[in-house]
């Protein structure tokens, strides 16, 4: 055991580890951010609190994740590199980890271009490899970046995320293997509707026994309605939905069409259970906390352990 | 190369609407070479202020003169017997150009007539490439020849990120996505194992975070 | 403005449109006497810098008259010259000149009509659109020295 991260002590002692994802507001609104986490609580073992996702601002994913420790459940702190250099990212590491707050998820983030603020500057200090072997050699070593000590250092279960659908596939694994070597302890993948696709790149994965050096935590996402799953087949990049499910999105009228993105997302969280060296579930029900419950009963992977 | 653009006549036309007599500047290095500020286009600039003016009933008188090199005191020097009958030096050199006529006429007006683009390379007729970055230590010995650092969106050392598609960056089709290129390249001389070294937290300090930078020789002063 | 004669400049290429002006000419068909012609060997030839000068120094229109596509006699010199009309139109409008007042045509050897026809439609147009600003700035336009 490195940290005192639930998520960890869950995923440590065998149990398919169960997170959910919190996208904090835009504007000072603590209540938005305390009813999405209630939505959640008792369902997942952990809470990815973004970092100002899609490049929007919105309040720190630190400010928010705190609101989370007071209810007393434990956030997953996500640390974009475009919008603060190593300084900025040490510190705010120390600073949330004083706080209780000891389970990170190191990203690049998405480019400005995408946001609302496409004329700012990105930062890109560090790429997310190289945040990975910060946060790992502020714990593992007690050393800041630039080498000098710490003085009782941050101890942070560290995750990275990976795309198992993003071009070359070839360097998918490759990839992962590097976040591996950095000192990634978990990893979330992105959102996973082509489970085939998703096989392909475990079997890779368990071929050079990764799975065995990383808890790998397979992403789902709840589709709401066939807009949003054309949406994501057509304009979200790195992001593969198959025409198929579009089809069955289709299908059922506009009212019923929540519940068929439910159950698609049960049945695919049933089959990626199946797959070997899946430790677990990432849940992202974007601006739909509330379908998050009925997910995690219906895949069985509730009640959540007490550890 | 060092690459530049011309700036919006409106904005140039702004910046001297008092003068009536003006030096404009090309340079016959880069900026001749991407086609922003040579012989040729001191020449369009010239006439289009030229019609501009007239149009609005106004006279300008444009002294027209492309230095062999304009960050180069040698060849700023050819300006001075001109300087003192002008109201203002429109350059169109990159920024370096601007700022060395700047520095050798001190009391003069200097405006610039160009956006100083990126360090580039042609890429074919008419379209020219961001290719370097500056960052003062060069890694494209670790990435195949071909560098992340300008190339890449998010100047990620160790890409691709998750929006690479079909060789493309996701912040449009019309980029590509560098790492694709560096994977490709790896592949074509054999050095895929490479690709799993991680490259480490670079020291930005010999980019622009050591602060303005400098290279002396003293063999050479 | 009735009395308005425009000046027009024509670039010609000697392969095609500088031939067909003079078939025009032995056809006898009449077409304006405000369009100048410039034999140029290509429309190639014809820098975007001379587009400018031309109206620069007073002309109210210009065509840039080169051979018809796929036909240059130097393989890709009309449309090198179309790409540099559509760059010059550009700049004009950012210098607050009608685009109008420079085109670019195409024709064969033959086509003397066509010369007759477009030297016609192209110097009503231009005149239509009145004399060039740059001369009515500066007070004296090219056409009283034409008129």
């Amino acid at each position: 055991m490195y940290t005192e991260s639930v998520l960890e002590k869950v995923m440590r002692a065998g149990h398919i580890g169960v997170t959910g994802e919190c996208g904090p507001p835009r504007g000072a609104m603590p209540e938005v951010v305390k009813e999405k986490a209630s939505l959640l609580k008792g369902y997942v073992d952990a809470v990815n609190v973004t970092d100002n996702q899609t490049a929007m601002v919105r309040m720190s994913s630190f400010a928010a994740s705190m609101f989370l420790r007071q209810m007393d459940m434990h956030p997953v702190m996500q640390m974009v590199s475009r919008d603060r250099n190593r300084l900025a990212m040490q510190a705010d590491i120390i600073g949330a980890y004083s706080h209780g707050i000891n389970t990170m998820l190191c990203l690049s983030g998405d480019h400005m271009k995408f946001g609302d603020h496409p004329m700012a500057t990105g930062v890109f200090d560090l790429d997310s490899v190289q945040a990975i072997q910060m946060v790992r050699k502020m714990r593992d070593e007690g050393k800041f970046q630039g080498g000098a000590d710490i003085k009782n250092p941050p101890k942070m279960f560290i995750g990275a995320a990976a795309n198992p659908f993003a071009d070359p596939f070839e360097l998918r694994v490759a990839r992962l293997a590097k976040k591996v070597k950095a000192g990634a302890d978990f990893i979330q993948t992105q959102c996973i509707f082509n489970v085939d696709k998703f096989e392909l790149w475990m079997k890779g994965v368990r071929e050079r026994g990764l799975h065995k050096e990383v808890f790998i935590m397979a992403g789902v996402t709840p589709m709401k309605s066939v807009g949003a799953a054309r949406y994501m087949r057509n304009k979200v990049p790195g992001m593969d939905v198959p025409a198929e499910l579009v089809d069955r999105m289709a299908k059922p009228p506009k009212e019923k069409q929540a519940q068929e993105g439910i159950d698609i997302c049960v049945e695919t969280i049933k089959r990626l259970l199946d797959i070997e060296g899946v430790s677990g579930i990432h849940i992202m029900a974007i601006e739909w906390e509330s379908a998050v419950p009925e997910i995690v009963e219906r895949s069985g992977l509730y009640p959540r352990p007490k550890l | 190369m060092i690459t530049a653009e011309r700036k919006p006549l409106a904005e140039i036309i702004d910046s001297i609407d008092g003068c009536r007599r003006i030096v404009l500047a090309g340079c016959n290095e880069c900026v001749t070479v991407c086609a922003a500020g040579g012989r040729k286009e001191v020449a369009m600039l010239a006439s289009a202020l030229q019609m501009d003016f007239m149009k609005r009933g106004k006279t300008l008188e444009i002294h027209e003169m492309t230095l062999e090199r304009q960050c180069d005191p040698e060849y700023v020097e050819q300006l001075a017997p001109f300087i003192d009958q002008v109201d203002a030096v429109v350059s169109m050199a990159c920024g370096c150009g601007v700022q060395e006529v700047v520095r050798r006429f001190k009391s003069k007006r200097v405006y610039p007539a160009v956006n100083t683009k990126f360090m580039g390379a042609s890429e074919r007729p008419g379209v020219w490439a961001e290719r370097c970055h500056g960052c003062g230590n060069c890694l494209l010995g670790l990435t195949g020849g071909i560098c992340p650092i300008a190339r890449c969106s998010k100047r990620l050392m160790n890409g691709p990120c998750g929006g690479s598609s079909k060789g493309h960056c996701e912040i449009s089709n019309d980029v590509d996505c560098v790492w694709q290129l560096i994977w490709d390249r790896m592949k074509e001389l054999g050095i895929e194992a490479r690709y799993e070294d991680v490259i480490m937290a670079k020291d930005w300090s010999t980019e622009r975070g050591g602060g303005p930078r400098k290279i002396v020789r003293e063999d050479l002063q | 403005m009735e009395n308005f004669e425009p000046v027009i400049v024509a670039f010609c290429c000697h392969y095609c449109a500088y031939t067909a002006a003079d078939m025009a000419g032995s056809m006898r068909l009449s077409y304006p006497a405000n369009v100048k012609i410039v034999r140029v060997p290509c429309s190639g030839k014809v820098d975007s810098i001379h587009m400018m000068k031309a109206l620069e120094k007073g002309a109210d229109g210009v065509l840039v008259a080169g051979c018809l596509e796929g036909d240059c006699h130097f393989k890709s010199g009309n449309t090198k010259a179309a790409k540099r009309v559509t760059f010059v139109k550009k700049l004009l409008e950012e210098v607050g000149i009608e685009s109008q007042r420079l085109a670019m045509v195409t024709m064969s050897a033959g086509m003397g009509t066509r010369f007759a026809q477009i030297a016609g439609e192209f110097t009503q147009a231009i005149r239509k659109l009145g004399p060039n600003p740059v001369c009515a700035g500066r007070g004296t336009c090219a056409t009283a020295k034409v008129a």
